[in-house]
């Protein structure tokens, strides 16, 4: 979708004013710990994926998403969830007062303290068989597709329609795209080098790498 | 995006908290609005408040950016591992212990006198938490994401990270699951230090792109040990 997340080229955003790396905290207030932690236990309910989770925080009005903090949306995107699962509802939202425990097979899964390191340490590895042949090797000239769709994609608006070339196959994914629908289908992965000049003007001698799937890819002779 | 701690955009001059919110009710503060999502969701029997602690420990003391650093100043002495590294960076990483969520698919890029390498994740806030930790408020900013891509050059000058002539900038732009760390330059002025004098070099920043290593004069001096 063309929201507000897809950042990259933006102007009047101001200065990033980052702070010293000697002096940052890890966390700036202690509710941005529970927001971690609250986001990754709801994940670990298994109700949705990575994409699905992106979706649902890149959906916030660009008013809202522009204005947040990133953990303000994290919460925002958990609190999306939870209501289109049917985990809470409106109500319980709004008041903070539950109506009564979570179904049986769901409290199933809750992650004790025990539970934590070996789930973090295994993480959520993303490779995936693909049943369609591989299309492009290392050295091709491709151009990424124009579409705008409405739903989840990975291809950021800036590199869509122009011309790249491929500089490594990482594989296959799971396809983002199908997997903020809840489809888990492998795709062939490329990295694709893009001219600073293609995409941002004359003077730009930069060189950007992007992820980019099979499909989101068609073959330049 | 709005952040929230004195540092911020936001008291930039002609940034207006004033924003509409006609669309939808005004955002409650983070503080009740997290607080009363965690008491929602322990009461329905979801969430362990002691699981929240376990997973804040382990991003305060056990990964973070320290763990990048020894991959580095691995890198950087041993030829072998350098070689593993840039071939195969999750196994190689994986080698040293540092494996997991937000680091399962790792490439490494090296930072030569030709090439320097910068990364950014424009869509969201990918970063490789296994080897850094959890990203930094100014790598998940709206600013950031923008302008890394774009205007490479004017972002790291706002490092104060000037280049050589002639060195060329790659932006690593973190669409897929596939997580990048950038293998710095050794600094000059080195020769002959083993892993553990070189990993007080490598910082964090150098490691996403956005600055140097440290030369050896630049070591932070520790009180009660030596540099």
């Amino acid at each position: 979708m063309n929201g507000a997340h897809d950042l990259g080229g933006c102007h009047g955003l101001g200065p990033i004013n980052p702070e010293a790396e000697k002096h940052e905290p890890i966390f700036h207030a202690e509710w941005e710990k529970r927001a971690l932690g609250l986001t990754l236990c709801a994940g670990f309910l298994g109700q949705w994926n990575i994409d699905i989770s992106r979706h649902a925080r890149e959906r916030q009005h660009p008013v809202a998403y522009l204005s947040n903090s990133y953990y303000e949306t994290w919460l925002a995107g958990l609190e999306t969830l939870l209501l289109e699962r049917g985990i809470v509802t409106a109500e319980e939202l709004h008041s903070g007062q539950s109506n009564g425990h979570a179904p049986e097979e769901l409290c199933e899964r809750r992650v004790t303290p025990g539970q934590v390191p070996g789930i973090l340490a295994k993480g959520g590895p993303a490779d995936l068989a693909s049943d369609s042949p591989r299309q492009f090797n290392i050295g091709d000239r491709v151009r990424v597709i124009l579409f705008n769709p409405a739903g989840h994609t990975r291809v950021p608006r800036y590199v869509r329609g122009q011309k790249g070339i491929i500089t490594d196959y990482h594989g296959s994914h799971v396809f983002p795209d199908e997997s903020a629908k809840g489809n888990r289908i492998g795709q062939h992965l490329y990295n694709v080098a893009f001219a600073g000049a293609d995409l941002w003007g004359a003077g730009n001698d930069s060189t950007i790498q992007v992820d980019l799937w099979q499909d989101y890819l068609l073959p330049l002779d | 995006m709005g952040q929230d701690h004195s540092n911020d955009n936001a008291h930039e001059p002609g940034h207006s908290h004033a924003h509409h919110h006609d669309h939808t009710e005004p955002p409650a503060d983070p503080v009740l609005r997290v607080k009363a999502l965690e008491s929602l969701l322990v009461e329905k029997g979801l969430v362990d408040p002691a699981a929240i602690d376990a997973i804040v420990e382990t991003y305060e003391t056990k990964v973070g950016p320290r763990n990048g650093a020894k991959v580095v100043a691995r890198a950087w002495s041993d030829p072998a591992f350098k070689k593993h590294l840039l071939e195969d960076a999750t196994a190689a990483i994986s080698s040293m212990g540092y494996i997991g969520r937000q680091g399962e698919h790792m490439k490494v890029v090296e930072n030569t006198h030709e090439r320097h390498n910068m990364v950014v994740c424009t869509l969201c806030s990918c970063y490789p938490w296994t080897v850094l930790g959890l990203p930094p408020v100014w790598y998940k900013s709206a600013p950031y994401r923008a302008r890394a891509v774009s205007d490479p050059k004017g972002v790291l000058a706002e490092f104060g990270t000037e280049l050589p002539k002639g060195t060329k900038i790659k932006v690593w732009d973190s669409t897929s699951e596939m997580r990048f760390l950038v293998l710095p330059l050794r600094p000059k002025g080195t020769a002959g230090w083993n892993a553990e004098r070189l990993e007080q070099l490598v910082t964090r920043n150098s490691m996403i792109g956005v600055e140097l290593a440290l030369r050896p004069d630049q070591i932070p001096v520790k009180s009660g040990g030596k540099a």
